[in-house]
């Protein structure tokens, strides 16, 4: 049944435009990459102070406001890149066990991203301490674990088996 | 010449090895993608700043203290995984006209950063809290565009 589902979006007047266009495929993954630099290099940026390893003494929901506002932006563009992919090529992703590994991931990592905006928000004096607390050492480690390897399973995803 | 450095590079036990191994290219080029990215957006938190778009309230020089460190970590991660990748097909990759241009352009932000370390960045006491002179805006705006472009060419590199 699946299957008839991404054999019909596969043969979308969309899908046959992007899968028709030589250029296409590679403009909207360079775009998409694009927008991985901005999460991975923001969650870096946030989760090296809380880890007390760099901005040290910056105050947390300050970071916050820096770093996250974009990672939302990057998001967008990247479920737009994303979901243009996945009708390019429907058979390739939503059948693909990367694929599906990596979404599962996101969700996770969106999840984590949004928990750590709100609880800065509700107790920033906790947050912004100079020394972080157990929880923040924990969520940050997490968000890196996470983003990180959802960038390495999308380059994976190209070399994925279908789910049987 | 080099053709021949590529060939004999191709041959070494490390490229044999990445090239008939089923799971080492593979995660080589999914690591060396994420430390470009890794690059590629912390460069552009400075080059921004540079530039006036964004960070505004923040010292150039706290910036690029905090920030520079972990492109250079993250470039030397993709220099290293990008350099394994390239032997396991070196006379390919030099044969390839995106691959060449990819190197030029990060060639030529190299150079674009060491100008703007050794010559703009040494006035820096004096603009670091306001708009920055005209050459660190070049530089900012170069810089993001060359990176842009390794990007663009590293991707149509996979394509031909």
């Amino acid at each position: 049944m699946w299957r008839t589902f991404t054999d019909w979006l596969a043969s979308t007047p969309l899908s046959l435009a992007i899968q028709a266009a030589n250029w296409a495929i590679p403009s909207i993954q360079t775009i998409h990459i694009l927008a991985i630099a901005v999460v991975l290099s923001s969650m870096l940026m946030l989760n090296l102070r809380l880890l007390n390893i760099a901005w040290r003494g910056e105050a947390v929901s300050a970071l916050v406001a820096r770093f996250v506002r974009p990672v939302w932006l990057a998001v967008v563009v990247l479920l737009v890149t994303g979901a243009l992919l996945i009708i390019a090529e429907p058979g390739r992703s939503l059948t693909n066990l990367v694929f599906l590994t990596k979404m599962s991931m996101l969700v996770c990592a969106i999840a984590l991203t949004l928990f750590v905006q709100s609880a800065v928000r509700r107790r920033p004096v906790v947050w912004d301490a100079p020394r972080p607390h157990l929880g923040a050492r924990v969520t940050a480690v997490l968000s890196l674990i996470l983003w990180l390897s959802i960038s390495v399973a999308g380059r994976l995803i190209a070399y994925g088996g279908a789910v049987r | 010449m080099i053709y021949r450095l590529c060939e004999w590079l191709a041959e070494t036990a490390a490229a044999t090895a990445i090239r008939e191994s089923a799971y080492l290219f593979p995660l080589l080029e999914a690591a060396h993608v994420t430390f470009i990215a890794l690059v590629v957006g912390s460069i552009s938190i400075v080059d921004l700043r540079l530039l006036g778009w964004a960070s505004h309230t923040v010292s150039v020089r706290k910036l690029s203290e905090e920030v520079l460190l972990w492109t250079w970590l993250a470039f030397i991660c993709a220099f290293i995984t990008g350099a394994l990748l390239f032997i396991s097909n070196a006379t390919g990759y030099y044969d390839k006209v995106p691959f060449r241009w990819k190197i030029l352009l990060m060639g030529l932000a190299g150079v674009n950063m060491l100008v703007f370390q050794f010559i703009t960045y040494r006035s820096v006491l004096s603009w670091e809290l306001g708009s920055a002179p005209r050459a660190a805006r070049v530089a900012g705006g170069m810089s993001l565009a060359l990176w842009v472009g390794v990007v663009v060419f590293g991707r149509w590199t996979g394509f031909v």
